[in-house]
């Protein structure tokens, strides 16, 4: 165990936590404020991976912009206090199901990864090397993203629109 | 350096809360956090996996998701706020029109 490994796991408790407070948070806003710590430790884990640029990239569009987006989504329904308005009545058979997916990754990762044979060694992760190799490599699926966010944003227009403003 | 399998141990941890939320939750902000759970703990998988092997491309790919999870978030909230606007409520189950 090193230092590093210490962290991260310490970062993936945190993670998990707040995670597990995002979905069983009995107030919305409390759930969304949840949300940023998780988020926050897995930009935090990003780093110790030494993804450099991930990491802020994280911090900045799920922590700046994901977030707030939510926030203003709870801000503009009607947001309900309490277990029995967020939660619907199959809570039991969605315990069933997480824990069955997790139980499964869990088996098929210790199968297929030697717990001692995977290292991730720290390499270069930076804002040069990625953004070389999205240009150099992926040029045509960065430009179908960004087709994809035009259309998004052109849609989220259409859709929230007034009818009777036009 | 850090064990591969404690990053995907996270990263299945992430997954199942995210998929315990979609199933349990019936607000539809709260499902699409959820929905953003899950789509991180695939980011921490692509990051791991790139970290592990050396190639840059399961980074590059994270950087896509992310594009991808903020297209998502805009146009799901822009549909519940619709959804909001026309049936006063944005509880899922009991948005089921096209259901029978």
């Amino acid at each position: 165990m090193t230092g590093h490994e210490y962290a991260f796991i310490l970062l993936a408790l945190i993670g998990t936590v707040a995670a597990l407070r995002v979905v069983t948070a009995r107030n919305v806003v409390h759930a969304a404020l949840y949300l940023v710590v998780t988020l926050a430790s897995v930009g935090g884990a990003y780093l110790l991976l030494a993804a450099e640029f991930v990491a802020w990239v994280q911090i900045l569009i799920y922590v700046g912009a994901i977030v707030i987006l939510f926030l203003f989504g709870l801000m503009l329904t009607k947001a309900p206090i309490g277990r029995e308005a967020l939660d619907n009545q199959r809570r039991g058979a969605a315990i069933v199901v997480a824990l069955a997916i997790l139980a499964g990754l869990i088996f098929l990762i210790q199968d297929a990864f030697s717990w001692d044979g995977s290292k991730i060694e720290p390499r270069t992760g930076g804002a040069a090397a990625v953004g070389e190799s999205i240009f150099s490599r992926y040029v045509l699926p960065f430009e179908a993203v960004s087709f994809l966010l035009l259309g998004a944003l052109i849609g989220a227009i259409v859709l929230s629109r007034r009818d009777d403003l036009t | 350096m850090i064990r591969l399998p404690i990053v995907l141990f996270f990263s299945a941890a992430l997954f199942s809360i995210g998929v315990y939320g979609v199933l349990a939750r019936r607000n539809g902000v709260l499902v699409l956090m959820s929905i953003e759970l899950m789509l991180n703990a695939v980011n921490i998988n692509l990051v791991a996996f790139s970290q592990a092997l050396g190639s840059l491309a399961g980074q590059v790919f994270a950087l896509f998701v992310i594009a991808v999870a903020a297209a998502e978030v805009g146009i799901g909230l822009a549909i519940v706020i619709l959804i909001y606007r026309n049936r006063e409520t944005i509880n899922i189950d009991e948005v089921n029109l096209l259901k029978w």
